[in-house]
């Protein structure tokens, strides 16, 4: 609550003192002055933002922020990171508090038009669906008529809910919640029959209970959800550098590139992956960025997959499989246009 | 401006200063002057900031409160659904506040009268009760005792499947308390007119019982005889008309009860803890009021003859009551901006529903954070003005 009033404080005074349009190229000057880059995320989601034990900070956006760090300042680890909240995130990047914000957002329209915002693309494409308790025996959403349903407030989550259940004729009462901790006290507690959220973090947040396998994820999925980071508008510099720092890591997996052969692959005859590691091509001085800034990226946070199988995929508790999320030439949909 | 002062010497010729050395005159134009810079100081800031917000791109107005809104909410009193306006949202929200202020200021008052007057008590245990409750429950941040109320307890409630029943018709489980709901048939507009004269007739005896023992000294029971005519005459007439009223039985179906009145956990968490915090302030409050009273007053008043009671319902209460209201008011303030708090649990009040998702759905801080801010403003006024005016009633009238 502090925060979000901090957060309400710098958009007023961002609104009553900044001089009209003064902010274009001034993000990539701020974070290079500063010596770091101010990456909001959320306030703890297994596999996409979350602090460890030593309160290190790890998860796929966790990760697509140190890769903006990497290609802007040569060090991944140069990131400060703002937990917030589902309702603190848009304020504090509109107010300037943060540089980025990447915190499984779902990109819609209205946010992308109305907000004085700008999606810098996907780093993992999701879809909105229900967990329960098996004790329950429900094997489909359809069977939910009359439910109570807990959910976090301000995420696009509640409005799809309500069209889903009008849309079939259903009646259900929603618990609203701050932050996906209460929500899934909530829903441990018995208060709601059903959790719903973004598929990804109904995994995620099913190892927070006590009995994992009590919970059950059910098929329906009822919703678009793809989620990235987001930038301030007018600020077309730093637009470009997210993106293709985010896209430099789907090209590196697509290349073959990964952390542990990038050294190699600089002497590639590929011109493709000269010119992304800066051999062949100056890609990095058209952004404004080093010549190296894909290299320091794929060698300090690795490619699109490394990072997938670390956080969310196989390699991690929550054992997502690739699905949407591979490569448009393995059947999924995640595709980088050409770097040259 | 052309008055000379008065009482300015005897006979001596007054001499009229000029207009900028006349301290009258200086006064008023600075206090011009400074209303004319805080208004352009704020003109400027709304101007600056909506120049800003919109070079940024960021849609500002008030036209999204006529938009449809798409999400539900949990409790509303007025009806309400998803196809309902972003200002729809703003009022559900905003009675939802109110209830659960005006629901927590009754039950606080109750209370804490009751606390404050145990704490004097000369009873040992009912005295030394009081004050472990009362030291105990204002020590702890009201946050957490709303999370105790609501995690701790709404644990361990069954689910509705296994609910306690309470008789037959009313069951507690973990998704609230289920009551019958009363549904009033033909006639019951009856009752309620026979209730509403019984209220104006019982004025009228307490008029004529206060006149009638100020000119003759005869006492006449009041209250008790009020009370009687209150609750008997509606009643009687609710039997005569041969009962008017059915009640709606909740009944399991699906994973809930359908039908009934349901009470949300949410609302009986918030409110417990809203009460039984607010009522030690409360508690303390009156306990300095009644020993604020010299007991010389007491004694008076014994010596006179008069019953106990008595004494401390015409004596001492009144006396006190000019100590208790106004620190009662901001205790009154208190509760009221606490309820705020709800967010944390869940309970769909102003902040939850309104700065929470339609802040979130339609990203207008700006204008929503403004409009929360004016309700609670104009909520806290509300009361500061009643309140002071009700002091003002009980205040010392000197004949």
């Amino acid at each position: 609550m502090n925060k979000m009033i901090a957060a309400l404080a710098g958009v007023a005074a961002a609104g009553i003192f900044a001089t009209g349009s003064a902010q274009a190229a001034e993000t990539l000057d701020a974070v290079k002055g500063r010596g770091e880059l101010v990456c909001g995320v959320s306030t703890g989601l297994p596999g996409f933002s979350v602090p460890d034990d030593k309160g290190a900070w790890t998860g796929i956006d966790v990760d697509t922020c140190r890769a903006v760090a990497a290609a802007v300042l040569g060090d991944a680890n140069k990131v400060k990171f703002v937990p917030l909240t589902a309702k603190e995130r848009f304020t504090a990047l509109q107010s300037g508090e943060i540089d980025m914000l990447s915190r499984n957002t779902t990109w819609t329209a209205t946010r992308d038009t109305s907000l004085g915002l700008n999606f810098a693309g996907v780093n993992y494409y999701d879809g909105q669906g229900f967990m329960v308790m098996k004790s329950l025996g429900v094997k489909s959403a359809k069977e939910l008529s009359g439910a109570s349903v807990c959910i976090q407030s301000g995420t696009t989550t509640e409005l799809n809910l309500a069209d889903y259940f009008r849309l079939n004729g259903m009646e259900y009462s929603s618990v609203v919640f701050d932050t996906s901790d209460q929500t899934i006290q909530g829903f441990e507690a018995g208060r709601c029959d059903m959790l719903t959220s973004d598929q990804s973090q109904l995994y995620s947040l099913r190892t927070k209970l006590p009995d994992p396998s009590a919970a059950m994820v059910l098929p329906e999925v009822i919703s678009k959800e793809p989620l990235g980071p987001v930038v301030r508008q007018g600020d077309d510099e730093w637009f470009n550098i997210v993106k293709w720092s985010l896209f430099a890591m789907v090209n590196a997996e697509e290349f073959g590139i990964t952390s542990a052969n990038v050294d190699e692959m600089k002497d590639s005859k590929d011109p493709n992956v000269g010119r992304l590691l800066g051999t062949q091509d100056e890609l990095g001085p058209q952004m404004g960025l080093d010549k190296e800034w894909a290299y320091n990226i794929v060698k300090q946070v690795g490619n699109y997959s490394e990072m997938f199988e670390r956080t969310v995929g196989m390699g991690s508790p929550l054992e997502i499989a690739r699905g949407l999320n591979a490569l448009w030439s393995n059947g999924g949909i995640m595709y980088a246009p050409p770097a040259r | 401006m052309s008055k000379t002062p008065e009482g300015s010497g005897g006979g001596a010729p007054v001499v009229k200063p000029p207009a900028y050395r006349d301290p009258r005159v200086r006064a008023i134009a600075f206090q011009v002057l400074t209303v004319v810079v805080l208004v352009w100081f704020f003109w400027m800031i709304f101007q600056n900031t909506l120049h800003n917000m919109e070079s940024r791109g960021i849609t500002t107005g008030f036209g999204f409160l006529d938009r449809a809104a798409g999400f539900g909410i949990l409790m509303s009193l007025i009806p309400y659904d998803e196809t309902m306006t972003y200002g729809r949202t703003f009022i559900v929200g905003l009675l939802n506040t109110l209830m659960v202020s005006i629901l927590g200021i009754i039950l606080a008052t109750i209370l804490g009268f009751l606390l404050g007057i145990a704490r004097l008590s000369k009873n040992w245990l009912i005295a030394k009760i009081a004050l472990v409750y009362v030291e105990t429950l204002r020590n702890i941040p009201l946050l957490l005792q709303i999370f105790f109320w609501y995690i701790a307890v709404l644990r361990s409630l069954p689910s509705p499947k296994q609910s306690l029943g309470i008789g037959t018709s009313a069951f507690l489980n973990n998704r609230g308390l289920y009551i019958p709901a009363p549904v009033t048939e033909s006639g019951f507009g009856v009752v309620l007119l026979v209730l509403a004269a019984a209220i104006v007739g019982v004025w009228f005896m307490a008029r004529w019982a206060k006149a009638r023992q100020m000119a003759t000294g005869q006492p006449f029971p009041t209250f008790l005889a009020g009370l009687g005519i209150i609750i008997g005459a509606p009643l009687l007439t609710f039997l005569v008309l041969g009962v008017p009223m059915s009640l709606d039985y909740p009944a399991l179906k699906g994973f809930n009860f359908i039908g009934g009145t349901r009470i949300i956990p949410e609302l009986m968490a918030l409110l417990t803890a809203l009460t039984m915090y607010t009522a030690t302030f409360i508690a303390e409050i009156v306990r300095s009021g009644i020993q604020a009273v010299s007991h010389g007053q007491t004694e008076a008043a014994n010596s006179l003859g008069l019953k106990t009671g008595t004494t401390l319902r015409l004596i001492v209460i009144p006396q006190a009551m000019r100590v208790i209201i106004p620190p009662l008011t901001s205790q009154y303030l208190n509760l009221t901006k606490n309820s705020s708090l709800a967010t944390a649990i869940g309970y769909p009040d102003l902040v939850s529903v309104f700065m929470g998702t339609t802040l979130n759905q339609t990203g207008q801080a700006v204008e929503i954070v403004a409009m929360t801010m004016a309700v609670y403003l104009a909520i806290s006024l509300i009361i500061s003005g009643l309140m002071n005016w009700y002091n003002k009633s009980m205040a010392l009238k000197e004949r």
